[in-house]
């Protein structure tokens, strides 16, 4: 028999994996920390699903940037989940509201909560903030914040804005080990009807062995300015693009 | 053709066969998400009443799907075997539902009836059953698969091991293998999802897979989840590919949305078998499905989702698959919002599945929007148990790091097997045995506890 012992041995196999490997057993069953260790996470994903945006906290963390506030038209939680198609459009407030703010720019930003409102309410102004760097002489226009939020919810808003581009940072669904993700989809030339595929992703932006605020910031700046420059995105944009940008993923995001 | 019923003095009107199937479905979210759904609980039970008095004969008079516009309809009206479905001709699908749970209905009788019934008259039945009935027919079926190891005898529960990993690293796949062998699983496949969909990345876990298989003689068989024209390609350039896995649907433009269609399935299930690696069998196909997936793709066609479910498998049937399962909770609340729905849709699957008679199990699942949890988890696998399902998945922990989803755990295999008293196919359970994995008295031993020198030497060759 070999001097190395179990225990060492699994941390060994440990170090190459993050999947629950080697918990051991009691029984046939696993282990009570391991049980309870795994309804930790379990927890921490239903709660980012389900917490609601504060957007006031939001809008104060963004000042002295200009805020619009909108909703989709799921009116709450269980209906957003259900209905992904109400979480695509806007509100009859909502429209109305950006139709009174109308104006033109190049690019606007969405931040929508997503599936993971922890995940915007912890990253989403960092994010921001590290993307303004990538976007010297571009016209932006008002930070417009969603909740109830899918993806496609920035097809309206920007055309109510009349944005040639627009970038909606949104919270991706939990994962047992990253409640707090964030994913950045631009859409160039957005209006209800595009479709995922006309759309760059750029997901796994988080702290725990993700993309940083900073890596993402940079591959949006190329995507922006491929996007003005050739006037798309999507599938058509991918061929040359930077290898950390990844495709869109329907698994995870809350499309 | 307009379909009546009248309950205790309402009259309740469905414009078309597909209106009936639909408003006949158990609630759930994808069907009122595409506003097929009963519009109320009466009118759901109207729907099941005028449904038990339809004969079988109709589905294959009337498609739901169109037969000029769809190569999924074309295929299963055109390879409706009319000897088969000869005996239950006569039935309605109330009157099918008794024959099914008759006592004179046996293993034999479903087996020579399968070829017979189309997916869209399983999928009318099961909406009149209750769940002890999906689960009484089901048993009845015996359906056996076999390529390295035979899976689906009586008596047996097989399992994918699924040791994903989110960059794919073949020490970290290595190690969750190794830690699914100790616990007895993978005599179903040892199958990875890679995170790169690429054909050179896809070849090397194949390679990886098939090198670990062969050193240690596993009676099994490996597959990397990989799109089937990669599979193509993979195979054109000679690595040891041991099943071809596609994703599949239940219409011709949802297959289309996966990138596929009949043609290339075929070409695919053709060069697998031309390899002749199967050393006991020669099923060489792995499927899976889910309900929504048509409706996702918005190729549903006004039909309800359970029934296009059941069309996928009407697909599958084509091609002698080894392993066919639905991955039941991976889609999301806006499909099957929460542990009723998938616990129900679960039961579904594996009914329509078996009584097509195909090798039917199952990714018993859900993701952290839906509404359920391991509690209901543990439900649906222990009545997929007692219903003869053929295979579960498990994977580390029940923590799947790469698809960000929670299916099944290495140690419920193990709870399955002690308390439903289901063994693992014969070729791998007498490996186990062989290597020391497995006490002689056919209980998993841990590595802590007297595992053998050769689980150890595993062990540490890998760390």
């Amino acid at each position: 028999m070999s001097a190395v012992t179990t225990s060492e041995l699994w941390a060994r196999l440990r170090q190459t994996t993050p999947a629950r490997i080697g918990l051991g057993r009691v029984g046939h069953a696993l282990p009570l920390g391991e049980v309870l260790q795994f309804q930790l996470a379990h927890a921490r994903a239903r709660d980012a699903v389900h917490a609601a945006l504060d957007v006031t906290a939001l809008a104060a963390e963004l000042e002295p940037t200009p805020v619009l506030q909108v909703e989709s038209a799921a009116p709450d939680r269980a209906t957003y989940l259900r209905r992904p198609d109400l979480g695509r459009r806007l509100s009859d407030r909502s429209a109305a509201l950006l139709a009174q703010a109308g104006g033109r720019c190049d690019v606007v930003f969405v931040i929508g909560d997503g599936l993971s409102a922890t995940g915007v309410q912890a990253g989403a102004a960092r994010l921001l903030r590290a993307c303004a760097t990538e976007l010297v002489g571009l016209q932006i226009g008002p930070v417009v914040i969603a909740r109830q939020a899918r993806v496609a919810l920035g097809d309206p808003v920007g055309e109510a804005l009349s944005a040639r581009v627009c970038v909606m940072i949104i919270g991706e669904r939990p994962g047992l080990s990253v409640p707090d993700s964030l994913g950045i989809y631009l859409t160039f030339g957005p209006r209800p009807g595009r479709s995922d595929a006309e759309r760059n992703c750029i997901s796994n932006i988080h702290g725990a062995g993700g993309l940083s605020p900073q890596e993402a910031a940079a591959t949006l700046g190329w995507l922006l300015r491929e996007a003005l420059r050739r006037q798309l995105s999507g599938v058509d944009l991918k061929d040359d693009q930077a290898p950390s940008l990844l495709p869109p993923i329907q698994e995870t995001n809350p499309q | 053709m307009p379909f009546t019923c009248d309950l205790g003095g309402d009259r309740y009107t469905f414009p078309d066969l597909k209106a009936v199937l639909a408003a006949a479905s158990p609630a759930r979210s994808g069907d009122e998400l595409a506003g097929l759904a009963a519009t109320s609980a009466t009118q759901r039970v109207a729907a099941r009443s005028v449904l038990a008095d339809l004969p079988l004969q109709v589905f294959l008079a009337d498609a739901l799907v169109p037969y000029e516009a769809d190569e999924v309809t074309r295929l299963i009206i055109d390879s409706h075997d009319a000897a088969a479905f000869a005996p239950i001709a006569h039935l309605t699908v109330g009157s099918f539902r008794d024959w099914l749970l008759s006592e004179a209905t046996g293993s034999a009788e479903l087996a020579a009836a399968a070829r017979g019934i189309t997916p869209e008259m399983a999928a009318a039945v099961s909406k009149l059953m209750r769940a002890q009935d999906l689960i009484a027919v089901a048993r009845k079926v015996g359906v056996v698969t076999a390529f390295r190891s035979t899976i689906g005898l009586a008596g047996r529960l097989s399992t994918r091991l699924q040791p994903n990993h989110p960059s794919d690293d073949p020490r970290g796949i290595a190690a969750a293998v190794l830690d699914g062998l100790l616990y007895g699983v993978g005599d179903a496949v040892i199958g990875i999802n890679p995170a790169t969909d690429s054909v050179p990345a896809a070849t090397a876990l194949i390679h990886m897979l098939d090198e670990l298989r062969e050193r240690y003689a596993i009676p099994t068989q490996t597959c990397v989840l990989t799109h089937v024209t990669n599979a193509l390609t993979i195979m054109e350039r000679g690595a040891p590919v041991d099943l071809v896995f596609q994703s599949i649907a239940g219409s011709e433009a949802a297959n289309a949305g996966f990138g596929i269609d009949l043609a290339v399935l075929r070409e695919a299930h053709a060069a697998a078998l031309a390899l002749g690696r199967g050393t006991i069998g020669r099923n060489v196909m792995y499927f899976e499905t889910g309900q929504g997936s048509a409706l996702s793709a918005n190729a549903h066609h006004g039909v309800d989702q359970q029934t296009m479910e059941a069309r996928a498998y009407g697909v599958a049937r084509a091609f002698d698959p080894l392993l066919v399962n639905t991955v039941v909770g991976f889609i999301g609340p806006e499909y099957l919002y929460d542990a009723k729905q998938i616990i129900r849709a679960g039961l579904e699957d594996h009914f329509c599945g078996k009584l097509l008679g195909l090798p039917m199990g199952c990714d018993v699942c859900y993701t952290n929007h839906a509404e359920a949890d391991q509690d209901d988890m543990d439900s649906l696998m222990t009545l997929l148990t007692v219903a003869g399902c053929n295979f579960l998945i498990c994977v580390p922990g029940s923590d799947d790091v790469m698809l960000s989803y929670q299916s099944l755990s290495y140690h419920d295999a193990l709870y399955l097997r002690s308390a439903m008293g289901v063994r693992a196919a014969p070729e791998f359970e007498a490996w186990l045995a062989e290597t020391g994995i497995a006490a002689p008295d056919g209980t998993m031993r841990a590595l802590a506890d007297g595992a053998s020198p050769f689980v150890r030497q595993i062990a540490e060759n890998l760390s």
